[in-house]
Order: C-alpha cells, then structure tokens, then sequence
C-alpha cells in the first residue's frame, strides 16, 4: 500500500499552526505517511519531521515556487502524486490548504473533500465533515480512485513527538512553464505588526446592542486597559461601523484568546463558530435569552453603555 | 468589460440550524434565504467593475428554481443580467456543480463573447467545498486565485490583494481571470426602490445543464451535541463590575 502524502502548509518556510494535525489525521488511516514540502524555503523544515511518525519527505523545488503559487503548486503535487503512486493526498483545511487541494482535485478530475474530521478507509471510504463554518456535521461517501481531503483545523491534535528517527529526504522538480506560475505573490503589503485579532490574549467584541460607531469608543478603552483588540460582529460590519478587518466569526476572523468579552452579541451561529475557541467568554447583553449569554461562561444581565463605562471606571 | 458572478442560495446565515427527521436536509420551513456572505460582496465587486469600466454584468446561480429570489436580488442592486441552472434542490458534488457552471458559461461565452472577469465566493456559507472557482477555473483554463479582498483593474490585468495573518499576498493577473473574493472585499449596496421595482420586471434566462454527479456523495447530517449551559450569571447592571473584576483578576488579565 503506497503512503498518505500529506501537504505541510507553510508561509515562506514558517509551518502554520495545524499543518501537523494534518499528520495525526493521516496516521490515523492506517498508511505510512510521507510528508509534502513545496518550495525551497521549506527544506529547513524537512529534518524536523522524524519525530512526527513521518517516514519520507518529497521536497518539491523549482524555480517558479520561491513564494506561494497556487496554480504552479496543484500541478507540482499532482506531478508527485503521479510518480509516487499515492492515492491518498491531505492536507490542514486553512484558506492555502483548501485551494492548493482543490487545484489538485480539479487537475485529476476526482473529488475532494474539505474540511474532513474523520475519515475510515473501506469500499466506499466514509468520512464526516464540517460545514456551516462548524456548526454541521455531514457524513459523505467517497467514492474514488484517488481520495483528496482537507482536514478541519483543530479537530486533530498535532501528533505527539515519538522516537526520534531521520525522515528520508527526497528532493523532486517538476516540470513547470509559465502558465503554472502565472498565480504566484509578485508582492506583499505587511500590516498588523502588533496585536491581532487572531492572536490577541483578550478581545472585547460589540455586536448591534452597540448601535453605532462612535458606541466602540468604551470598547477600544476597555481593551486597551486589558492588553486586548476590538472585534465585533457581523452585523456591525455590515452597517459599516468597523472595518471588516475587526469581523469575528465565519465570513470573519476565527479567535482562540484567553478571555472574550462579547458585548451587545445575540450570539447567532455564524458569529459563535468565529468565538468559540476562546478559552473563557463573558457576555453582556440586555437579553437574557440570547444565545451568547446561555453559552458564555459569565453572563453579565445589563447595558453594555453602562457596564462598560462603569467597568472601566473601576480597573482604573 | 464582461463580468460574471456566481452565487448560491443559502438557508440566511445566523439562524439556528434544525435538521428534518431524516436528517438529509435543514429544516427550512421556519427560515429565509439569502445569497452566500462572501458572494454578496461579489455581487457587489461585479457592480463596481462595470461601474468603473464600463460593458455588463451577470449573475448566475445553479439551484431550485426558487434560486430566482437571489438572482433578482442581485439584479436589484444594478447586476444587467441574471440566468438560472435549474436543478431540482438536491445536495449537489463540487465537481457536478463545477461542470453545470462550466456547461453554462460555455453556453454564455458562444452567445454573447467571453467574460473577462468571472467572481465566485471563497466558499459557500452552507456546504463550504472551498472548490468550486478553481475547478471552473482549470475547465476554463483561466488563472485563478481565492481568498481575495481587494481587487483593481490596471489595462487588461487585475490586481488581487488575498489577506493573510500578516496583511496581504498581491496578484496579478492577465485577462480573462476568475476570482474567488471574501467578504470584507467591499460593503454590499442595498437595493434602491427603482432596483427592486426593475428586478422584479426583470427576464430570467435559463440554461439547462444535467451534469454527471462526482465520487462525493452526502449521506446525511448530525447536529452536533447541544453542550449544556455552565454560564455563571455575575449580576445584573453596573452592580456585576465587582463581580467582573474579581472574575478578569481571576484569570489574570488584570
């Protein structure tokens, strides 16, 4: 039985935070498992992969994959595909992960399924899957040739470090032109160099009880008393009172920060996927029945125009 | 300049989602229907490119006929045309919803000239495949890129900016070029009075396309566990502030 390859997402050589869940979701189908490295900038990575169960590394190097190329990647990965015989290929379910698979999927003509959270290998293979940004379960059959999943961010831990062993390393160019290469980053625009969203430790978020724009103002005094970063809700994106940037949810950013303050938030399933990592939340809310307040930790029963400036008031 | 977008018809987002006893579908008869998030901006975007340089915009969807709802909404914010796929409501693949599109838009290009923009969402709010664009793309062997929140038309290229943590990766693209956009791209319009009145006088086309179903099959939903409320309710009004602080201090934020 030939190996799962699996698709290590990377940034310029930096793995991304669930590019090894993608490892332990492998290991899980009973295959061994070759690691995928795209790009030069990667090969560092390459020897830190024994202890991950990984038995062999295909570092996949060209010219024309010196940065992220999505076209020019799909096609080197099928390229392998092609000569390693694999009929497994997987990889996390981040925006890259996802788009390089369904290149993938889309050049071999066969399925593939995003944001997998288990799959049991069989005639056909059964699998389940995440939609509705998490809020959805779905079983599916794949019935294939060749089996192509993404897997869903976080249902899988990273795999445990194990006995150390040397991966052998496989260096492989494909043969690319300049239609391949045509999608590639030709420059970057960096922003955010402090805090984000994604990564702050505490981020105090307004929904529509906050009713306009100049309403954030307690909020970013609040967060910024707490180390923290605004966020806020779909609707207020909408109504153009923050700049989608500031989105926390499905169509937004998804957050895991120590404490989510979520202030004037009803809680509606596209906005709790985006909020529900986080490790503690605390709502405040007019109504008591809404749904942010029956699933926070802390519930604060108020108007967040008076418990927010009395709050501040009092840390300070 | 020849703008197409795609959208689908989606149970409206935000709403609790009940599945039907037989769990083979969302219990909708309680909920209305909206166009896809990121395919709303889209819409939008494909407004805004005909705006600015001139030629048409269409929008096309593959669903129920009741898919017309989304079609003439997008109309009502100033899309030129609108075509329907009909199909008849069941749970379709990625790669059978790709070959429809790819069928229609074929059937499009021959009749009226090539599109040379063609939007899609990053991903539908519903089933999320995150593949239909590219897959459509390859067909059309047109360049491709996803997850994009600017875009700019310079001669006959596009600029595409795709966000990342650390701010954004930039394209560029020849044209013909299919995008697949994320909401935060713009700020969709809302309907005008006149927009609505002319969407609703608006001619529908239709486009029949019977594609093969591909190897991903859905076999049913399950919601997953309703987890048990362990809120601890800290008071009422500005008298719960103690109690907040004793909770950040608690967990050492303060």
């Amino acid at each position: 039985m030939t190996a799962t390859l699996v698709l290590l997402d990377h940034d310029r050589g930096l793995l991304s935070e669930t590019a090894l869940q993608a490892v332990a979701f492998a290991r899980s189908l009973g295959q061994g498992v070759d690691a995928v490295l795209i790009g030069g900038d990667a090969e560092p990575i390459a020897a830190t992969l024994g202890p991950y169960g990984v038995d062999r590394v295909h570092l996949i190097v060209h010219e024309h994959l010196s940065d992220f190329a999505p076209e020019a990647w799909g096609d080197a990965l099928a390229q392998l595909v092609a000569i390693s015989g694999a009929k497994v290929a997987v990889t996390t379910g981040t925006d890259r992960g996802n788009e390089v698979l369904a290149h993938l999927g889309a050049i071999l003509d066969q399925p593939m399924v995003a944001n997998v959270t288990t799959a049991e290998p069989g005639e056909p293979w059964r699998l389940s899957r995440i939609r509705w940004g998490g809020s959805l379960f779905e079983h599916v059959e794949l019935e294939a040739p060749f089996r192509l999943m993404t897997v869903a961010p976080h249902s899988w831990e990273s795999p445990q470090q194990a006995e150390s062993t040397e991966p052998v390393i496989e260096r492989f160019e494909p043969t690319l032109d300049e239609t391949a290469s045509r999608t590639r980053v030709v420059d970057r625009v960096t922003l955010n160099a402090g805090v984000t969203l994604a990564t702050a430790p505490v981020v105090v978020s307004g929904g529509r009880g906050v009713g306009s724009a100049d309403g954030f103002a307690p909020l970013e005094e609040l967060a910024a008393m707490l180390g923290g970063v605004v966020g806020c809700s779909r609707v207020v994106t909408n109504n153009g009172w923050r700049p989608h940037t500031d989105q926390v949810g499905q169509t937004g950013t998804r957050i895991a920060p120590d404490l989510y303050i979520a202030c004037g938030i009803s809680g509606a399933i596209q906005h709790w996927v985006g909020a529900m990592a986080s490790k503690k939340i605390l709502a405040i809310n007019t109504d008591p029945e809404a749904n942010m307040m029956s699933k926070a930790d802390y519930a604060v029963v108020g108007d967040l125009h008076e418990v927010v400036p009395a709050l501040i008031e009092a840390l300070r | 300049m020849r703008v197409l977008v795609c959208v689908k018809r989606v149970p409206a987002p935000g709403a609790r989602i009940v599945l039907t006893a037989d769990a083979q579908e969302i219990d909708t008869k309680n909920l209305g229907f909206a166009t896809s998030p990121h395919e709303e901006c889209a819409v939008e975007a494909a407004v805004q490119l005909v705006a600015d340089h001139g030629g048409s915009s269409t929008v096309v969807t593959m669903g129920p006929h009741e898919s017309e709802e989304q079609l003439r909404y997008a109309v009502s914010v100033g899309v030129d045309a609108a075509v329907l796929v009909p199909t008849d409501g069941s749970d379709l693949d990625p790669q059978a919803t790709a070959r429809g599109l790819v069928s229609a838009i074929t059937t499009l290009e021959d009749r009226d000239g090539r599109f040379d923009v063609i939007l899609f969402g990053n991903e539908s709010a519903d089933s999320g495949g995150y593949q239909v664009g590219v897959r459509v793309a390859r067909s059309l062997e047109r360049p491709i890129v996803s997850g994009i929140k600017d875009i700019e038309v310079v001669g006959d290229q596009i600029v595409a900016k795709r966000a990342i943590p650390s701010g954004f990766e930039v394209y560029r693209l020849d044209l013909p070029a299919v995008l697949a956009v994320r909401e935060g791209l713009n700020l969709p319009r809302y309907p005008t009075l006149p927009g609505r009145l002319k969407s609703r006088k608006a001619e529908v086309d239709s486009i029949e396309a019977n594609p093969d179903a591909g190897g991903q099959r859905m076999v049913r939903f399950e919601s997953p566990p309703e987890q048990e409320s362990r809120t601890v309710l800290l008071g009422e009004g500005v008298a719960a502030v103690p109690a907040i602080v004793e909770v950040l201090e608690g967990l050492g934020i303060r």
